[in-house]
């Protein structure tokens, strides 16, 4: 039988507010244990929550660039549930009434484009951590994270494989930072991803019992989660066994997937309105100037580069995968454009921004990598990759000599004309002495043009070799190529 | 002095003819005095009493003269208090000292305001006659054999002894006006959100309002004016502009239209206790108001509808004590389960854990739609009668609870009849209006009957109107136990 996979991803996301969701005190990773919790988060007798501004307004921020439904009025519930790191023996979060409901992503799969329902997003605050090490069989509790804010991000069932749901989180990563409401790391937990994993007949149009694999935090993890879970389901049912409703853990070091807990064993929760919090009720010039204030978004930016550049799919993609990658982009090729006069008419913004393009994906990404540095860390900034570029541009340098002049950059050695002027780079333009060259090299290497002239197109690249060699690199090899053929046929 | 009111304590501080230091020691030491026999205080230290005392002192020698500056007041055992053992009247926090100041408590001390101690209640503002306390019961002045009311018995019991001038208490469904009905003193329960939770230990959140506690309604006006205030950290405080409680008292009554509900005069009402409520309103006619019938059909609700919605709440309040950060914790456990269900069932007394239990049945899982949705439906019907009636009168009038302070023990088995002895006063707190008691006469048992007054939303000055041309005209409010 096919079968076929069916995933829904719940995210939560931290909002980088610098203060948690119902206290003053600070949300900053990493402080000694228990040194970020007031007397809220500690859930002393009689305190009381207050609602942070900051974290609504993230929220909106988010279902705008979903193009969510905002609702206005959305209610906090308690959810509750008796565990050491939970302080006040429930959890605040949204319930019937959810902040952002019916959103969508767009996400690319093998050169295709795929829309990922979101049914909501709601606000809530993160528990605390329990410490189960370092305390000789006891329990040490981390309170600093309780009460952090959180957006969980709730996706319809609509990815069909794992690389669907890693590219639709993927996107999601992208696009909360991008509009800087999460720092996205995923280390520090603020970007925890859930998987609810369910098979059926391919064909079928109802869903299979699902299994929720629990807080995966890479996009590795993901896919060898949802492939693991996958094919277990799968081996469960065809050996004559059903699946039962059921949270499970992914274990990186096995790969597989293990139980936690059944459906049968899940807490009634018990969720009713929090009467210490109103309702939040938005109002329309709130969420208005949220709008106005948004950036363009990573699907606009894709869309404007592919219909004004002509750049494909793909690059399009690649070079919005963050804000500093696509914003790195546009400033370059702006320097570019205004230092070499381009046109949009006569097509030559075109090719400046694939060669923008070719670059950032290319050596420059390369060389981020090597060094694990963000594209925000670059050593080579955008004017100054855009001065370089000028020189390729004018023929000034061959790609050959770019590569060389941009190691140079990168080794910290000044911008792009500085070095070629120091390292005498210039790319040789002076037809007198190329010719003077060819000449004494097609004088030098008779036999090689005896075979070019029996039909050996190998001896003629050796030929250029030695004309490229003579000239030290400089040499336009067009242009060798050019001369060293009128010459032969002479 | 413990027979003087907060406007001439004031004004004897004022004249310097008395120090806030003298007041506390004198305070003190009846407290000192009565309190093995009434068990009103939980909490008393006498050096932190008296230098919050000494601090007032010298704020007046600085040339300060806030209203009460140096005037002490007791504090019902549900406020944090920072330094002060804050109880809650449970083994639960039985250790606990907080580390922070409630809103009444911040507002009390910037008003200069020393503390006399914290006062007795049922445990965690769960009972009606203070007998479900860990410290043990309060005793009702008037009548050491009886009640002294609850949930706020203590502060009741200490203001009538004039352990105190004033005190505060809070009200989840009568904790402030039915213990002052018992106990011959006033009460007053503010509009929902007029008086900052912050800091109260929260029962029933949606219900738990704070208000003062003392003789006559013009001290629990001047009380106000330091109690309440919006207060930012609490999300249910009503932003507002301040007012000057004391500005209505002396309004004549002309035209006064008072509200008789028929609800409240139904065969559970004692007839010694009807006939005091009665002479009052024969008074309020000669004070030239006007009395009208009128009904609230759906009061009769109140109480079922009460206990879904407190214990609900309260269920959920109430999970933060689990042994972990503060408080009790069972000595001997096997493991974490065992560790929560150890500590809650040693940690709370049996009333706690009933409204616990009810509570989380009525928000559980196939229950939910029944009782909690159910009990909130009723809810807005119940505050739609009141908002009806008050198109027809100015205030609402009646009796605080159906009888005087009834025996210790006499319902300490019969939780439901127990609960009976709200039914006057739990609607006025689901529909978040005003409320007061105030003294109106004795049962043929000699125990003091209140006299239960209830205003439209932010009508706090016009009942303490009310209830003050009512003391110009009467002295039940001045009676004060013998015998102690």
């Amino acid at each position: 039988m096919q079968w076929e996979t069916v995933i829904g991803l719940e995210v939560h996301t931290q909002l980088n507010t610098a203060s948690k969701i119902f206290s003053g005190a600070s949300t900053a990773f990493g402080a000694a244990p228990n040194t970020q919790a007031c007397a809220v988060d500690l859930a002393l007798p009689g305190v009381l929550p207050v609602l942070n501004r900051g974290a609504v307004e993230r929220a909106i921020r988010f279902g705008l660039a979903i193009d969510a439904r905002i609702n206005r009025v959305s209610v906090f519930a308690r959810k509750n549930y008796f565990y050491p790191d939970l302080p006040k023996g429930y959890q605040i979060s949204q319930y019937e009434l959810p902040i952002v409901e019916a959103g969508r992503l767009a996400i690319q799969v093998g050169g295709e484009t795929k829309v990922i329902r979101i049914s909501r997003a709601h606000l809530e605050e993160d528990a605390g951590k329990s410490l189960h090490e370092d305390f000789h069989g006891m329990t040490g509790i981390d309170l600093n994270r309780a009460g952090t804010p959180l957006l969980e991000i709730v996706s319809e069932p609509d990815m069909r494989s794992a690389q669907e749901a890693v590219a639709y989180a993927r996107a999601l990563h992208t696009l909360v930072t991008w509009i800087g409401i999460c720092d996205g790391n995923m280390q520090e937990g603020s970007f925890r991803v859930d998987a609810n994993v369910s098979v059926r007949p391919k064909g079928s149009d109802t869903l299979g019992t699902r299994r929720e694999i629990k807080n995966l935090n890479s996009f590795r993890f993901l896919e060898q989660a949802i492939e693991y879970e996958a094919r277990w389901q799968i081996g469960e049912i065809e050996d004559g066994r059903s699946i039962r409703q059921a949270s499970v853990l992914f274990d990186p070091d096995t790969g597989e997937t293990r139980m936690m807990r059944t459906k049968e064993e899940a807490h009634d929760y018990r969720y009713f309105p929090d009467p210490d919090l109103l309702p939040v009720r938005l109002d329309e010039d709130w969420i208005d100037a949220i709008r106005a204030a948004l950036p363009e978004l990573p699907q606009h930016k894709q869309a404007r580069y592919r219909a004004d550049f002509g750049l494909s799919a793909y690059d399009a993609a690649t070079l919005t995968a963050s804000r500093a990658m696509a914003e790195y982009f546009e400033s370059a090729l702006d320097a570019l454009i205004g230092s070499q006069g381009l046109h949009t008419e006569d097509g030559s913004v075109a090719r400046a921004a694939k060669l923008v393009a070719n670059w950032v994906m290319g050596d420059l990404s390369a060389a981020l990598n090597r060094e694990g540095l963000d594209i925000s860390q670059s050593r080579i900034g955008a004017s100054n990759l855009a001065g370089m570029l000028a020189r390729v541009l004018d023929g000034t340098l061959s790609t050959k000599l770019a590569k060389e002049v941009f190691a140079a950059m990168w080794a910290g050695e000044g911008e792009a004309d500085a070095i070629i002027a120091a390292r005498g780079l210039r790319q040789m333009s002076d037809s007198g002495e190329l010719e003077r060259i060819v000449a004494e090299v097609l004088a030098a290497n008779p036999k090689s043009v005896e075979e070019y002239r029996a039909g050996k197109d190998k001896a003629f690249n050796a030929l250029v070799g030695q004309v490229m060699k003579a000239t030290r690199g400089k040499a336009n090899p067009q242009q060798v190529n050019a001369l060293l053929k009128q010459r032969l046929a002479d | 002095m413990q027979h003087t009111s907060l406007k001439q304590l004031a004004t004897l501080l004022a004249g310097g003819k008395a120090s806030s230091v003298e007041l506390c020691q004198d305070y003190l030491d009846r407290i000192e005095r009565l309190n093995p026999q009434l068990n009103a205080f939980i909490s008393v230290d006498r050096a932190r009493t008296l230098a919050e005392a000494l601090a007032a002192d010298e704020r007046r020698a600085r040339g300060e003269t806030s209203p009460l500056l140096g005037v002490p007041i007791a504090h019902k055992d549900i406020f944090c208090a920072e330094g002060w053992r804050t109880t809650c009247g449970s083994k639960m926090l039985a250790d606990f000292v907080a580390p922070y100041d409630a809103h009444v408590i911040e507002r009390c001390k910037a008003a200069g305001m020393p503390c006399l101690g914290k006062t007795n209640m049922d445990e965690f503002a769960m009972g009606s006659s203070n007998e479900t306390s860990y410290f043990g019961p309060v005793k009702n002045p008037w009548d050491k054999r009886a009640v002294p009311g609850g949930s706020s018995g203590g502060s009741a019991a200490a203001v009538a002894a004039r352990m105190c001038p004033a005190a505060t208490g809070t009200d989840t469904g009568g904790s402030i006006r039915q213990p002052a009905a018992m106990t011959g003193i006033t009460g007053l329960k503010p509009t929902y959100g007029v008086v900052s939770r912050y800091g109260m230990i929260a029962f029933a959140s949606s219900l738990d309002q704070g208000g003062p506690m003392a003789p006559s309604a013009e001290d629990c006006a001047l009380l106000m004016n330091v109690l309440a205030g919006f207060d930012a950290r609490d999300s249910t405080s009503l932003e507002r502009e301040a007012e000057d409680y004391t500005r209505d008292l002396n309004q004549p009554l002309a035209g006064l239209r008072i509200g008789l509900p028929k609800e409240y005069f139904g065969a559970e009402l004692a007839a010694d206790v009807g006939r005091a409520v009665e002479a009052a309103f024969a008074e309020y006619r000669r004070l030239g108001a006007k009395t009208v019938e009128l009904s609230l059909p759906n009061t009769r609700l109140s109480v079922p509808v009460y206990h879904v919605l407190a214990p609900a709440e309260a269920s959920s309040n109430l999970s933060r004590y689990d042994g972990v950060r503060y408080g009790y914790r069972a000595p001997e456990y096997a493991d974490l389960t065992d560790m929560y269900e150890r500590t809650r069932a040693e940690g709370f007394g049996a009333e706690v854990k009933r409204r616990i239990m009810i509570g989380t049945y009525v928000l559980s899982h196939g229950y939910y739609d029944a009782y909690y949705l159910q009990a909130q439906k009723l809810r807005r019907l119940i505050a739609q009668d009141f908002a009806e009636a008050f198109d027809a009168c100015d205030v609402i009038m009646g009796p605080t609870a159906p009888t005087t302070a009834f025996d210790l023990g006499a319902k300490r088995t019969d939780p439901v009849q127990m609960y009976l002895s709200d039914i006057y006063t739990v609607a006025v707190n689901l529909a978040g209006l005003p409320g007061m008691s105030v003294p109106c006469g004795f049962g043929d048992d000699g125990r003091p009957v209140g006299l239960q007054i209830i205003g439209n939303y932010f009508s706090e000055a016009r009942l303490l109107n009310v209830a003050h041309q009512y003391q110009l005209a009467t002295d039940w409010h001045r009676r004060v136990p013998g015998g102690l």
